[in-house]
């Protein structure tokens, strides 16, 4: 058995360790494009500058112009950020659609209706979105029924809900909220010559999401669980706890955007706000996230809504007709998809072989 | 050596998933500064019976001991917690992260700067790497690298250095060389040895003969579910080892069988 320990030639140590001084140069830019980022942001490159371009003449590049899509992506970003965390741990949540407007409407109809602190009507707000999460994570971990069908039928429960709660307390489908002034300056304010509230909370809670998912261990353990459940679990990591967790996050956070546009525009509706779904969702794919979990970055996420964002919003500034922007999106979702699949190809293909070779030359 | 108190014991141990029963009445006892082969057929339970161990599965009764206390184990974090590695059948590693995050899965080390913990980054992948190029895979040299650029045997021999770094007192390593190479086959025979020799407990699953009685000191046969031989080494030939590994047909009558004969 100790033979087997001096067969192992030395040369070959040292034939890696001088190999991997020479390619080190390289790899450097190799290792940039195995980034998930890499081509979020070539994309949002490419479609500001077109639209930096075409929309010039009418202030799409001004303080004003810029706040509208800035302000427009701040929403979906709130939310696209965790259900991109979702989508790498491999679930999926379109709860959001009614998760949105039923906070919106918990904190119109407590805090505008009945005329109680806002404090205790966001307080409320989030504990309400917290519960939806949690019941979406318990289904999904106790059933193993795909998230996807889960959280379509609490998508479809939560918005009958609110409409039918909305009716039986208010008699109306939407109220009126007028916030105090600290609450209107944290969640519905304008700063910087337009700019929302919400805008600021979508950049803090992306600094908070880059150091979860890329510095702390439970990123760690969300990218193990999207990798291989079944691994994750036999490693120790609470799988199932982890799951819940994330379910709640999306729905906290996507009360948080509902409560920045119902002090935003001093109202809250009740109807089901199904493009976010879809927005959302292309956010996150556009940003570099697999659909089959395991991989992405919240930066990446981050340039996908900006994206979304110049295209859906940025468009107006623009002379193109402004009902291409879905066959825009569309194109760009296709591409990012075929990229991201190549992207993951590229991560992965890092193989020993060409490492020897790269040393070689 | 054999009035020792065993590491790991079992007692009437069994296990069912919903009606089916895999796992009856399971005695064994496992010392330490030896190696366990645990043999069988395909589908015998082995793989099920060193869950239980590892703590995904609760056994439906019996008791877990070690050292001589019951133990009781909610998942297995709790049976890492306590000492026992396992290298699973399948997986153990995971692709689309580096070598140095999948090294550390669930058990990261972090640094603090001021009120955050941060994954260290670096000492994840240094003692990742160390510990795979201590098995012989020299080609690897950074643990940025994705997992799934290796190949399946370096993939294999990352999760059994995973194992053998946070292996405390029991390693346990289920068909840990189906997919290697005669060398790292070897690599990993000469881990078990040392092991061994460091003082732990080692269950081994194998369906190779050879691997078995290289680095056995005791013996346990699983046909469908309960131990059909218990013994140590010397005390059987190889010719009836491989039969029970059979599940109790003969060699000669599998020969016949395969050559048409029969
Ligand atoms: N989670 C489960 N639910 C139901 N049945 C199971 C489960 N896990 C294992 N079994 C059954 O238990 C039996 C033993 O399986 P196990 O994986 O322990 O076999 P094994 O001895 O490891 O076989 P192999 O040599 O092929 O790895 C099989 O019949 C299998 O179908
Ligand atoms: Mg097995």
């Amino acid at each position: 058995m100790n033979k087997a320990n001096q067969d192992q030639p030395p040369s070959d140590i040292e034939d890696s360790q001088t190999s991997s001084d020479s390619s080190d140069g390289s790899s450097k830019y190799a290792g940039l494009f195995r980034r998930p980022e890499t081509g979020a942001f070539m994309g949002m490159a490419l479609v500001f500058i077109v639209f930096g371009f075409f929309g010039y003449e009418k202030n799409f590049l001004s303080v004003i112009g810029s706040s509208t899509w800035v302000n427009h992506a701040s929403t979906i970003g709130i939310i696209a950020i965790p259900i991109g965390f979702l989508m790498i741990a491999g679930e999926l949540d379109i709860s959001v659609g009614a998760v949105l407007p039923a906070s919106a409407m918990t904190l119109g109809v407590t805090s505008g209706y009945y005329d109680l602190p806002i404090w205790i009507g966001i307080t409320l707000t989030l504990c309400i979105a917290a519960a939806i999460g949690w019941i979406n994570g318990m289904i999904v971990t106790r059933t193993q029924v795909p998230s996807l069908i889960v959280t379509l039928a609490t998508l479809f429960a939560v918005s009958g809900l609110t409409l039918s709660l909305a009716i039986l307390t208010t008699n109306t489908t939407q109220v009126a909220l007028n916030a105090p002034g600290w609450a209107k300056a944290l969640f519905g304010g304008r700063y910087l010559g337009g700019f929302r509230s919400s805008v600021f909370w979508w950049i803090g809670l992306t600094a908070c999401f880059i150091f979860i998912l890329h510095y702390s261990k439970w990123g760690n353990w969300i990218f193990a669980l999207g990798g291989d459940k079944e691994s994750a679990r036999n490693a120790g990591i609470p799988t199932n706890k982890l799951k819940i967790a994330l379910f709640m996050l999306v729905a906290v956070c996507t009360a948080l955007a509902g409560i920045c546009q119902a002090i935003q525009f001093n109202s809250a509706q009740s109807p089901t706000n199904f493009t976010l779904i879809f927005n959302t969702i292309i956010a996150v794919v556009v940003g570099g996230v697999l659909l089959t979990g395991g991989f992405g970055s919240v930066m990446g996420i981050f340039f996908g809504t900006l994206t979304l964002g110049i295209v859906q919003q940025g468009i107006n500034f623009t002379n193109i007709d402004r009902n291409l922007s879905s066959l825009i999106i569309g194109v760009m979702l296709l591409i990012a998809v075929l990229m991201n699949d190549t992207f993951r190809a590229l991560a992965t293909s890092w193989s020993t072989q060409k490492k020897k070779n790269g040393g070689d030359i | 050596m054999s009035n020792q108190e065993p590491i790991i014991e079992l007692r009437n141990i069994n296990k069912s998933f919903g009606p089916i029963d895999v796992l009856h009445n399971i005695n064994l006892k496992v010392n330490a500064g030896e190696v366990l082969c645990l043999l069988g057929d395909n589908g015998a339970g082995k793989s099920t019976l060193i869950k239980t161990l590892a703590g995904v599965h609760n056994p439906t009764s019996g008791e877990i001991l070690m050292g001589g206390k019951p133990v009781h184990f909610d998942g297995p974090r709790q049976a890492q917690d306590a000492g026992i590695a396992t290298v699973h059948q399948f997986g153990g590693t995971f692709p689309l992260m580096s070598i140095g995050r999948s090294f550390f899965a669930g058990v990261e080390p972090t640094k603090w700067y001021g009120p955050f913990e941060v994954f260290d980054r670096k000492t994840a992948n240094e003692i990742a790497v160390k510990s795979v190029r201590d098995f012989g895979i020299t080609r690897i040299d950074n643990g940025d690298r994705m997992v799934g650029g290796l190949s399946g045997g370096e993939r294999q021999s990352l999760a059994i250095a995973r194992a053998v770094h946070f292996g405390a007192q029991v390693l346990i390593l289920d068909e840990p060389t189906a997919a290697l190479g005669v060398k790292q086959a070897a690599h990993v025979l000469r881990i078990v040895n040392e092991t061994k020799r460091r003082g732990l407990a080692v269950i081994f699953i194998t369906h190779q003969v050879m691997h078995a009685m290289s680095v056995g000191d005791h013996f346990a046969v699983l046909i469908r579910g309960g131990i059909a031989a218990d013994f140590r080494k010397g005390e059987r030939s190889r010719e009836e080892i491989t039969d029970l590994m059979a599940g109790g047909e003969t060699m000669a009558d599998l020969e016949a069988a395969i050559s048409g004969d029969a």
